[in-house]
């Protein structure tokens, strides 16, 4: 445990009394002092943006600033955001999850298909899903060593082929319970917004306080160091992408309850890029080593407003995809002015 | 040997000198790497350039590659002056470099390999493979290589692929070679076959340029031979007018006839006699690494290992390890056999490894000081799957006080940390696992004189507390006097053990030369097996 043993580990009075008190140099230089900028605004760069944006609409769009906008807002981000933390974690081990759109679709084909064990017996087949999905890329990242994006790009194409395979056409679902989950709230709260904030915090708390959180961080960090320190990497790896995989079927759930259908054609595709766009903005760098998961949130909720905006606008959707792509652009260009300020 | 002795070391623009450096200096954010030298290469000459770790050879091979421009100093190549500004300058006028690892294409064939980017074209453009095949059989057959020309390269033996990027430098036709250690990861057999290669070439009228840490290939193989030492061309002569113990002597900067140094081991030997030794390494096989390496680690002792680059010093104690992976052997950590090749189990048999590469292996630079120290105890300081962080800071404090690591808080990041504090850091990382075989390879490396004598006091006090301490260092003064015993390896052997009386540093480089006819014994007797 921590206290080591007398031999081995001094005692402080021992070592003072020995070396005099601790000096404290090694301040950072004026080098360092200089990339603060640039560190300054992939850190809170997400933040400022979205405090701007919403400033803007405040001013320019029409009912912006009422609690229907408001919770329709949250309604529409908190499956994205239900990914983008999960594909946070996976991009903090320097990976990358594109199975992600295809294990929503493969969830949300669940649903209806085994409604007849009742809700909590498909949500729970459902989310099973996940937990294949991610197993699969877990054990191909880790334990064979694919790379984590040529892994589950397999996946991405396999599993949407299998629910396609699995639901067919478009099913609708009328089970009372599901509906429920995707319309009701409570007090004045809808669930999928509930059970986003939740999860939120739960990821924050692991990653932040976990062993597991922080192995993830370190070997992001260096991998090869971390194996040298004997931390489970490959268990570490592995496990990421079942809680990816596990997130995104939950994610899955909702976005089929909230649409009372399943269309496995459709649903959850282009939920990777969403997803890794709210995670690099919100400031976690696409080397892996950190994970920043306040930002990620900020991310997602700044996509969705740019989004919602731009409709509020008439402004059509392809308009949009493109300032979606100029801004993880800037984003990643701001992460990489960092990195060469480093070295 | 056409092109032999004689032809060397001529003044500059010399009819017979084809390339040629004066005066050439390359320096790197202020650390000179290269300074000042002066480098000559006959045609059909074969001439080894050698040096330790840092001496600048791979520096000199890339000015003379174009791939860093000098600082300062001409390059000429038959007399001529010439500037290259990129290693594309360096092809056209006819330098080739093999390199260790070989930079060809695995997933094409043999002849593709050869021709890449100057492929025989047929009609309407495309590429006329029989051709290509043809004339590729024809430059392996010069070379007397038995190989088939259409089989896909990464299918060959890495040796084999050696003499494809030969075979391709030759058809180019390079004036130039330059290997630069090509012998490296090469079975004897493969090895002597390059050597027949690189003779053809020589006897055709081309330089060779050969660097390789095995000494014995110099003397198979080179005419001559250029010395580096910190940066500096320290001597340039015939192959045949230098022995190894004058070699070795001028690489290490050390004079062979220096006053005997005694070993400072206050201990001297007789606490240790008896004691049931902590760590016991036997007969542990890398493949083209180690050769059965065995050696004992008794409880409160410092035992060196010495040997030159390559001797197999870093890959011993990664393989103790677990951290590189070992055909054969056994490792015992009092008495009980650890699981091999597994760095996990090597920490449970309470093993740490501090490795020479701080910046790759060790620190990870984006997290703080005291993420760094705790890395290796984060699941014992954990409960319930959550870290206690109040332990950490326990540990850490402790850890930052006693190895005096000079940090504005625990939080602040590693990588804004002087090279010798990051050194402590990771000392500190492996203490808290309560290590009782410490593995510490360079821990003195790269860092300044005061957290060096505090790094190697620091050594000493362990090993009174009664750790097994083993000690990799390239500098001799800090083996001798910091180590107990010292445990000479050369090409993946233990050649020998030095310690009370032969503990010197007189001894220790004549160790470290070896004595020839040992080695061409040694050498046989591994090329026959």
């Amino acid at each position: 445990m921590a206290d080591a043993g007398p031999a081995r580990v001094p005692t402080l009075e021992a070592i003072d009394e020995k070396f005099g008190p601790p000096e404290q140099t090694d301040q950072p230089s004026g080098y360092f002092r200089r990339m603060v900028d640039a560190d300054w605004l992939r850190r809170n760069g997400v933040y400022a943006t979205l405090a701007l944006l919403i400033g803007v609409n405040v001013v320019i769009t029409d009912n912006f600033v009422s609690s229907n906008t408001l919770r329709l807002q949250l309604v529409q981000v908190a499956p994205v955001l239900i990914v983008a933390l999960g594909m946070a974690l996976v991009i903090g081990t320097e990976g990358i999850d594109l199975s992600v759109g295809a294990t929503i679709a493969l969830a949300a084909a669940i649903i209806p298909l085994y409604i007849g064990y009742g809700a909590p017996g498909a949500i729970g087949l459902a989310l099973f899903a996940g937990v294949v999905t991610g197993s699969f890329a877990g054990l191909l990242v880790a334990g064979v060593g694919v790379q984590p994006i040529v892994a589950t790009l397999g996946i991405m194409v396999a599993g949407r082929g299998v629910a396609n395979l699995l639901g067919g056409e478009i099913k609708s679902i009328r089970d009372p319970a599901i509906v429920s989950l995707g319309t009701d709230s409570v007090a004045g709260v809808p669930y999928v917004v509930v059970i986003a904030g939740a999860v939120s915090l739960v990821v924050w708390g692991v990653v932040r306080h976990s062993t597991y959180g922080r192995q993830l961080v370190a070997i992001g960090g260096n991998k090869r160091a971390a194996e040298l320190a004997g931390l489970p990497v490959k268990r570490v790896l592995a496990t990421t992408y079942v809680v990816s995989g596990v997130l995104a079927a939950l994610a899955g759930v909702l976005l089929a309850a909230r649409s009372r259908a399943s269309d496995p054609t459709k649903i959850g595709l282009l939920m990777e890029l969403a997803a890794i766009t709210a995670v690099v903005v919100g400031g976690t760098p696409l080397s892996g080593g950190q994970v920043r998961i306040v930002g990620t949130i900020a991310g997602a909720l700044l996509i969705q407003i740019i989004g919602a905006t731009l409709i509020a606008h008439d402004i059509p959707d392809s308009t949009a995809q493109m300032v979606q792509a100029v801004i993880v652009v800037a984003a990643v260009y701001v992460q990489l002015g960092v990195r060469r300020a480093n070295r | 040997m056409p092109g032999g002795a004689d032809a060397i070391d001529r003044p500059a623009n010399s009819a017979t000198s084809l390339l040629e450096t004066v005066g050439v200096d390359k320096s790197f954010g202020g650390v000179r790497a290269v300074r000042d030298v002066d480098f000559s290469l006959a045609a059909g000459e074969i001439r080894a350039l050698v040096g330790e770790n840092g001496a600048g050879k791979s520096t000199l091979v890339k000015v003379l590659t174009g791939v860093y421009p000098p600082d300062a100093g001409e390059i000429y190549f038959e007399g001529e002056p010439v500037t290259f500004c990129r290693p594309l300058d360096a092809q056209h006028v006819g330098i080739s470099t093999v390199y260790q690892e070989v930079n060809l294409v695995p997933l094409l064939s043999v002849a593709r390999n050869i021709f890449l980017g100057r492929e025989p074209r047929g009609r309407l453009g495309l590429v006329d493979v029989d051709e290509m095949n043809d004339r590729a059989r024809a430059i392996t057959a010069r070379f007397a290589i038995d190989l088939d020309v259409t089989e896909e390269l990464g299918r060959l033996g890495l040796g084999a692929q050696q003499m494809v990027a030969l075979a391709r430098a030759v058809s180019v036709e390079s004036r130039v070679v330059i290997m630069d250690e090509p012998t490296s990861s090469l079975e004897a057999r493969e090895v002597a076959t390059l050597f027949k290669v690189a003779r053809n070439l020589r006897d055709e009228g081309v330089g060779l340029v050969f660097v390789s840490h095995r000494l014995d290939e110099l003397w198979q193989l080179c005419d001559s031979v250029t010395i580096l030492r910190d940066g500096r061309n320290v001597h340039s002569g015939a192959m045949a007018d230098l022995d190894r113990l004058t070699l070795v002597s001028m690489m290490l900067g050390r004079d062979v006839d220096e006053v005997v140094e005694h070993g400072a081991t206050e201990f001297g030997d007789s606490h240790l006699q008896g004691r049931e030794p902590v760590l016991s390494v036997s007969d542990v096989e890398v493949r083209n690494r180690l050769h059965g390496v065995s050696f004992d680690v008794r409880p409160g002792e410092v035992v060196g290992l010495a040997g030159l680059l390559g001797s197999g010093r870093s890959e011993t104690v990664k393989a103790v390890y677990g951290a590189l992976h070992s055909q054969s052997g056994s490792v015992e950590v009092a008495g009980r056999r650890i699981k091999p090749n597994s760095v996990r189990g090597a920490l449970r048999a309470s093993v740490a490894m501090l490795s020479e590469d701080r910046k790759a292996e060790g620190i990870i630079s984006d997290l703080s000081v005291r993420d760094n120290i705790a890395l290796a105890v984060l699941s014992r300081c954990s409960r319930a799957g959550f870290v206690s962080e109040s332990a950490i800071d326990r540990l850490v404090e402790t850890f930052v006080r006693r190895l005096q690591i000079k940090v504005s808080s625990p939080r602040q990041k590693v990588r804004e940390l002087s090279g010798g504090n990051q050194q402590k850091v990771l000392l500190a990382r492996w203490l808290c696992t309560e290590p009782t075989v410490l593995l510490l390879d360079e821990p003195t490396r790269g860092i300044d004189v005061g957290a060096k004598s505090e790094v190697q006091a620091l050594i000493d006090e362990l090993a009174e507390q009664g750790l097994g301490v083993v000690l990799i260092s390239s500098e001799m003064e800090e083996l001798v006097e910091g180590a107990d015993r010292i445990v000479v390896l050369r090409d993946g052997h233990v050649e020998g053990e030095l310690d009370g009386a032969t503990l010197s540093s007189s001894e220790l480089l004549a160790a470290l030369a070896g004595d020839i006819d040992t080695a061409d014994a040694l050498a046989q007797e591994h090329a026959d097996g």
